[in-house]
């Protein structure tokens, strides 16, 4: 498989995606993030007390299509969107970047992730826990095919809303 | 004698000026979460859990009840019980984990074992106890009181309670509505628990979950986003709201809301969100609830959206797609929300996995509706901080008509909870 690897994609390859996602993320550019995900991509928030469960037969807190996510972008850019208006100051750092495996096009990428929020007149957050993705190239390009941002929390608790990109 | 530490009525209600004030120390009030702890959460039927989260012999959740500790399980003969979870030696904890299949409860401080049922099972040296001790009354306690409405599960630690039939009344009525969804009659708990602290006054969900008002505002861009999938929620010329209906008073501080649908329901109304290739799916559900209640019936369980709040502090939410959620007070300022999806038993995949998405689209932490709720909620109590200064909330929306001309985007059925609430509170202890 190594040969394979190395063959498809380096780990500094997909640093620079996750880094460059990271950043697009905290400075609220949510229509470039969408640009690093393929079109069919699927966005899941697990649920805390079943991180690995399956989104048709278990209560996500998130589980977006492409369709849902779009439109869950137009909502974030709303300012009647008021979970998030005013908007998060977010700060996320993004290490222990492993891959994991490759099947045909998709490759398998664990990352670990803890993201910093702060909003006015409200608590300092900090969403810790762990990245499973799914990447493809498209075009020559790395994408992001699945996201799973599983959080360590056993509950969402004082974390509150997922109201935000994790 | 009335419960009044600042003096002043908590409620003032003016049928003359169709005024409804509530005093906004309700939100802040050590001293009156204390009294709603003892008046209120240790006298109603609060909410456990429902029997399909206990799927085998063994089963159990735990979860707090009314601010105690309490294992929901089902024991080796089929029984659901709720018990306390105590040890009867010196107090710990007999279950520490979430949920689980247990064939015993352990005491990891000093090593009791107890039965499923609650009967104490061992004592490590049990020879150091003289002839008083008697183990077969040395069980797990159980909560006073434990019933069930069709599956939904409730204790009362009033043993002198009413039933818990009398108490639910007329709400059983709409508890019927939601089950009539599934051919069976069975509703299962899906798994996956949305769990999550509000920083606001627990009363302040109650209303919110029923109140209608204040969808256009708080919730323009899930309307945006039905709109943008093809959804007609354009209010007709003088209506707030897409569809007209009503706020009911279901007794005994019991409320709901009762209204026709728009926003597409997974049994049974299509709509152009769950993709054309569904709709043939949805009209054989349709179908089958014609032929199982009549048209009327059938009507009215597929074509009409319910949020149904029980006293104090469970909600039933019969909408987009069924949520079950309750919530409790940790501090005046806070409360902690636990929320299920609920379902037929019998539905299939594809009809699973659409209403869980629809489900996700409008309720819970990562919704496009339940954040901004949240929001609201504690944009309110930091407003609260200034109670001394501007003391009163105005609830009058209605004042001005009949009860049964309540519409959902009134206030009536949010003062059926308060005056249930000013009953209870101003009630002797």
């Amino acid at each position: 498989m190594n040969e394979m690897l190395a063959a498809t994609v380096s780990r500094a390859e997909v640093e620079d995606l996750f880094y460059q996602e990271a950043d697009l993320l905290d400075s609220w550019r949510l229509d470039d993030w969408l640009e690093l995900l393929t079109d069919d991509a699927v966005y899941y928030v697990p649920p805390n007390d079943k991180p690995d469960a399956d989104a048709r037969f278990t209560l996500f807190t998130i589980a977006d299509d492409m369709v849902r996510l779009r439109q869950r972008i137009i909502r974030l850019k709303d300012p009647n969107c008021h979970a998030e208006y005013p908007l998060s100051r977010t700060r996320r750092l993004i290490g222990n970047v492993r891959i994991t495996g490759v099947d045909g096009d998709v490759i398998a990428v664990a990352a670990n992730f803890i993201i910093h929020r702060y909003r006015h007149n409200d608590l300092q957050r900090v969403f810790v826990g762990h990245y499973r993705n799914r990447l493809k190239r498209v075009g020559g390009r790395l994408k992001i095919a699945e996201r799973r941002a599983i959080l360590d929390a056993e509950e969402l608790g004082l974390l509150g809303s997922v109201s935000f990109i994790l | 004698m009335n419960y009044q530490p600042s003096g002043h009525d908590f409620i003032v209600e003016n049928s003359d000026r169709q005024t409804f004030f509530v005093n906004r120390e309700v939100f802040v009030s050590d001293d009156v979460l204390a009294r709603e702890s003892r008046a209120i959460f240790d006298r109603c039927w609060i909410y456990v859990g429902h029997a399909s989260e206990l799927k085998n012999p063994g089963d159990f959740k735990t979860r707090p009840v009314a601010g105690r500790p309490v294992i929901f399980c089902r024991d080796r003969e089929g029984t659901v019980r709720a018990l306390i979870n105590s040890c009867r030696h010196r107090g710990a904890l007999v279950c520490r984990e979430r949920e689980g299949n247990a064939r015993q409860f352990y005491c990891m401080y000093h090593g009791w074992t107890y039965h499923p049922d609650g009967r104490l099972k061992a004592v490590p040296g049990d020879n150091a106890y003289g002839a008083a001790f008697d183990k077969t009354e040395m069980g797990l306690v159980p909560v006073p009181r434990l019933e069930a409405y069709r599956d939904f599960y409730f204790a009362n630690f009033d043993r002198d309670a009413v039933d818990l039939g009398t108490y639910l009344g007329k709400a059983k009525d709409y508890i019927d509505l939601v089950i009539d969804q599934s051919p069976s009659g069975k509703m299962e708990i899906i798994s996956g628990t949305q769990e999550y602290d509000i920083r606001a006054n627990w009363k302040l969900l109650v209303e919110n979950s029923v109140d209608d008002y204040h969808l256009i505002s708080t919730h323009s861009t899930w309307l945006n986003y039905m709109r943008n999938s093809g959804v007609n929620v354009t209010p007709a010329k003088g209506e707030l709201l897409p569809t007209r209906g009503f706020g009911r008073d279901l007794g005994n501080g019991h409320l709901t809301t009762d209204n026709p649908n728009y926003r597409g329901r997974p049994v049974a109304k299509w709509i152009s969100v769950y993709g054309e290739d569904a709709k043939a799916d949805i009209e054989a559900l349709r179908n089958e609830l014609v032929v199982r209640l009549g048209s009327a019936r059938a009507a009215r369980v597929a074509d009409t959206n319910r949020n149904l709040a029980i006293f104090p502090n469970l909600v039933i939410n019969d909408g987009s797609s069924v949520t079950v959620r309750h919530f409790y007070p940790v501090a005046p300022d806070r409360m902690h929300v636990t929320a299920w999806a609920l379902g037929p038993v019998e539905e299939t995949e594809a009809q699973r996995a659409r209403r869980l998405h629809a489900f996700l689209t409008f309720y819970g932490p990562g919704g496009f509706a339940t954040p901004d709720d949240v929001a609201a909620l504690e944009a309110a109590q930091l407003g609260y901080a200034a109670w001394r200064e501007v003391p009163w909330s105005d609830l009058s929306r209605g004042m001005n008509k009949a009860g049964d001309e309540q519409l959902a985007t009134d206030e009536g059925h949010l003062r059926v909870f308060w005056r249930k609430w000013r009953e209870l509170m101003e009630a002797r202890v």
